[in-house]
């Protein structure tokens, strides 16, 4: 259980990527171990349009007491991007020295399939202006799994080495957020992102 | 006990609590997942109703017949719902009825950016805003009591950012109201111009009382702080203003229609300086100015998009925020899936050069480059009268080359009337349904046309043909979409058809079916010709390889479902199966 003054730090979390990734569900389980941990907690995400491979962020505040669902710009703590590209469009949420967790990942959209604009390169440099960049390859990982869908928790795992959230309380997470039959999958996805050092 | 539960679920809850009989909507984003949620209680007799009109209206027959029934819609959904609800204004209620209204600030999932408080006003019925999902729970609660106790539909007025917000929310149990029965009372219900004359007097009296009752609401509250500022807000604006003027003193409205006056006289005389925090347009602001009360409020805070805790505080920062270059970062709009069904046929209209009046749903994505293959997108079943209009007004060769276009679902929803009407009124139509068995674009909801009801169980299946051919449409062909060269000749066939054609394209949605193993591109056949690039599927881009001039295709395996629409197109059988399908 975190101590009384820890719970007054307020900490600001975006989860961002290409819809269809489980974006939702990595801030659902973050929301949850946050709230299980006895924080207050909120978590803001948008649906319908954004999911059809259009780019996607979801906002998870906890501390000992949230107003805004929103994250304000430059005050955020922790970013965790499924995609480079998206990583670098959501750079403005940061504060001074955050911590962002990058998937070493490039999905083009569209405008790049059609040969309109091109991908940016050296997105890592970029990104480190923003902050201390913990690139990852958690798809290599979710392939030795055996399953490409558990990526999202696998940095999730990662992402815990930073938060003071019980490692108890991110398993009950998980086991109320995932189907029964993949439990087993999801926890040993999240024990191996846990080892990342990113 | 507390549960982390986002504003839709929490309206579901607070729906059961109160020992709500009936819910209906149709789906629309951000309001869905209220009657997803509500379908869990087996207490509520929910349905997907086909659209928000017919949702309206039978839960106004529920609370006739003495139930507690809510309704759910989006912004624009009450646009469509608009008839029976001002009528329900007037005819008041037996059992509680709530009317929720999902805006959509920002239009993340819109078409417009409509404040559907001025709906409440308009048809001169009580308003609720919440701020969070607690509060959603509860005023769902209050809106039933309010609704009874005052004779009238009460309006639950969320946006996105409740809807798709999640917090900590109290739970209490449901208690089960006696559904009161049908009692016979016309002057109330049968809305006739010589009992609506007495009843505009009844609303009109009722309006009164809810100000009254307004002013010692508990959740129209001052919150005193530092007496320099004085803010006055609602809904989510709230939250966002109390980690901007975290000091400020706050008057916080939640029954927004009608407004606590003496309240805020008293708030007003009591701070130097008030600021009206609200999303969307000026209504409190308008309505305290009416007052005589000089306030602070759109002439700094903009109307237009969603408001954030950094909209607000830009608001008054006198030094002006570095805004980010992000001209180099590509935009990611949302795509048609890898594998959607829809992709051929709006392939072929871009080949066709087909003019296509359009509608809503995720096939509005075909309007997107490269596919390019959509002229209007008005509103719910605005494609098939659109298209007829543009014949009537430019005759029958426009027909030729037109068609129009609209899903399965938004067919079942208001396309059917305008069939008809084309029909009747003698008009040279094609109409095509993309039909993929499912409400795609909010999350795959049943349909009349899947014959599943909204908890899953067996319905009647309405099918979209013999609808057509119930309409008095003589053309109706079902099509697989996914076979390009019968979507080609059906299409040919129909723009040469002389009066209205319906074209049935048929195959579930990418997100319904098992993926098929992927395709490959083999690199010794491909010249790079890019005539793949033409579907605009996410899973196919270009790369340079080693010894190669000019940039090849290549499939991306993790995102490739196997439909095989690329492979139609191929010249030179260079787009290969990574593996045999299983049988």
């Amino acid at each position: 259980m975190p101590k009384h003054d820890k719970k007054i730090k307020m900490t600001n979390t975006v989860i961002c990527g290409v819809g269809g990734q489980g974006i939702i569900l990595a801030s659902d389980v973050l929301c949850h171990a946050a709230f299980l941990s006895k924080y207050d907690v909120k978590k803001s995400e948008v649906h319908g349009m954004a999911q059809r491979g259009g780019s996607v962020i979801t906002h998870v505040r906890f501390g000992k007491e949230v107003h805004s669902p929103l994250i304000e710009k430059g005050t955020c703590d922790y970013m965790v991007a499924f995609e480079k590209l998206e990583a670098l469009r959501y750079t403005d949420y940061l504060k001074k020295n955050a911590d962002i967790i990058v998937d070493d990942r490039e999905i083009a959209p569209m405008s790049v399939l059609v040969g309109e604009t091109k991908y940016p390169v050296g997105i890592e440099k970029k990104l480190q202006k923003f902050g201390k960049v913990h690139s990852t390859d958690a798809t290599k990982v979710a392939v030795e799994l055996g399953n490409l869908r558990v990526v999202n928790i696998i940095l999730l795992g990662l992402l815990s080495n930073f938060l003071d959230l019980d490692e108890k309380c991110w398993q009950d997470a998980i086991k109320q957020n995932v189907k029964e039959r993949f439990v087993e999958l999801n926890i040993n996805a999240f024990n191996r992102g846990r080892e990342l050092s990113g | 006990m507390k549960s982390l539960l986002s504003g839709n679920e929490a309206v579901a809850r607070g729906a059961w609590e109160a020992g709500c009989k009936v819910a209906t909507a149709y789906p629309g984003t951000p309001s869905t997942e209220i009657i997803e949620n509500i379908t869990k209680y087996q207490e509520i007799n929910a349905e997907w109703s086909i659209n928000e009109k017919v949702a309206l209206e039978v839960a106004a027959g529920a609370s006739f017949a003495g139930a507690r029934a809510l309704v759910a819609m989006k912004h624009v959904g009450l646009n469509v719902a608009a008839d029976p609800f001002f009528t329900m204004g007037y005819s008041g209620v037996s059992g509680g009825l709530v009317v929720v209204s999902a805006d959509d600030p920002g239009m993340w999932s819109s078409q417009n950016e409509q404040d559907n408080r001025h709906y409440g006003r308009h048809a001169k019925v009580p308003i609720l805003e919440p701020s969070d999902s607690d509060e959603a729970r509860i005023f769902t609660k209050l809106g039933f009591e309010i609704s009874e106790r005052f004779d009238t539909p009460v309006l639950l007025r969320l946006t996105t950012r409740i809807c798709h917000s999640a917090c900590l929310v109290e739970l209490e149990e449901r208690k089960e109201i006696e559904v009161k029965g049908y009692l016979k009372d016309i002057k109330k219900r049968l809305v006739l111009p010589a009992h609506a004359r007495a009843l505009h007097l009844v609303v009109e009296e009722r309006l009164k009382k809810l100000a009254a009752h307004s002013e010692i609401f508990p959740y129209n509250r001052i919150e005193w702080g530092k007496m320099t500022i004085g803010i006055i807000t609602s809904g989510v604006a709230y939250q966002y203003a109390k980690e901007v003027f975290p000091d400020a003193s706050f008057l916080k409205l939640s029954l927004t229609h009608p407004i606590p006056r003496k309240m805020i006289e008293k708030f007003a005389h009591k701070v130097k300086k008030i600021i009206v925090v609200e999303e969307g347009d000026p209504i409190l602001e308008t309505e305290i100015k009416a007052m005589g009360i000089r306030v602070t409020g759109k002439d700094k805070i903009p109307i237009c998009g969603e408001l954030t805790p950094e909209v607000i505080r830009n608001s008054f920062s006198k030094k002006r925020q570095t805004v980010m270059k992000k001209a180099e970062i590509p935009a990611r709009p949302p795509v048609l899936c890898p594998g959607c069904p829809h992709r051929g046929v709006f392939y072929i209209f871009n080949k066709l050069k087909i003019v296509a009046s359009g509608d809503i749903g995720c096939y509005t994505l075909g309007a997107l480059p490269p596919l390019s293959a959509m002229d209007t997108c008005v509103c719910m079943g605005a494609s098939v009268t659109n298209a007829q209009g543009m014949e009537k007004a430019l005759g029958k060769d426009f027909s030729r080359k037109s068609v129009a276009v609209l899903g399965d679902s938004t067919f079942f929803h208001s396309g059917i009337t305008g069939l008809v009407n084309a029909v009747y009124n003698k008009g040279y139509l094609n109409l095509v349904i993309l039909d993929n068995f499912t409400t795609a674009m909010t999350g795959h909801q049943p349909h009349p046309g899947t014959g599943r009801l909204a908890r899953g169980e067996q319905g009647k299946r309405v099918a979209p043909e013999d609808i057509a051919r119930g309409c008095g449409v003589e053309m109706v062909k079902v099509i697989n979409p996914n076979d390009l060269r019968a979507t080609e000749a059906a299409l040919r066939e129909a723009l040469d058809y002389d009066g209205v054609s319906v074209l049935i394209f048929r195959r579930p949605c990418a997100l319904l079916v098992k993926p098929r193993p992927p395709y490959r591109i083999d690199a010794e056949q491909c010249n790079g010709c890019r005539l793949c690039l033409r579907v605009g599927c996410p899973a196919i881009s270009l790369t340079f390889s080693e010894g190669r001039d000019k940039p090849l295709a290549v499939v991306d395996e993790s995102l490739c479902v196997g439909c095989g629409l690329c492979v139609q197109l191929c010249q030179r059988n260079a787009i290969v199966l990574t593996k045999e399908p299983d049988a």
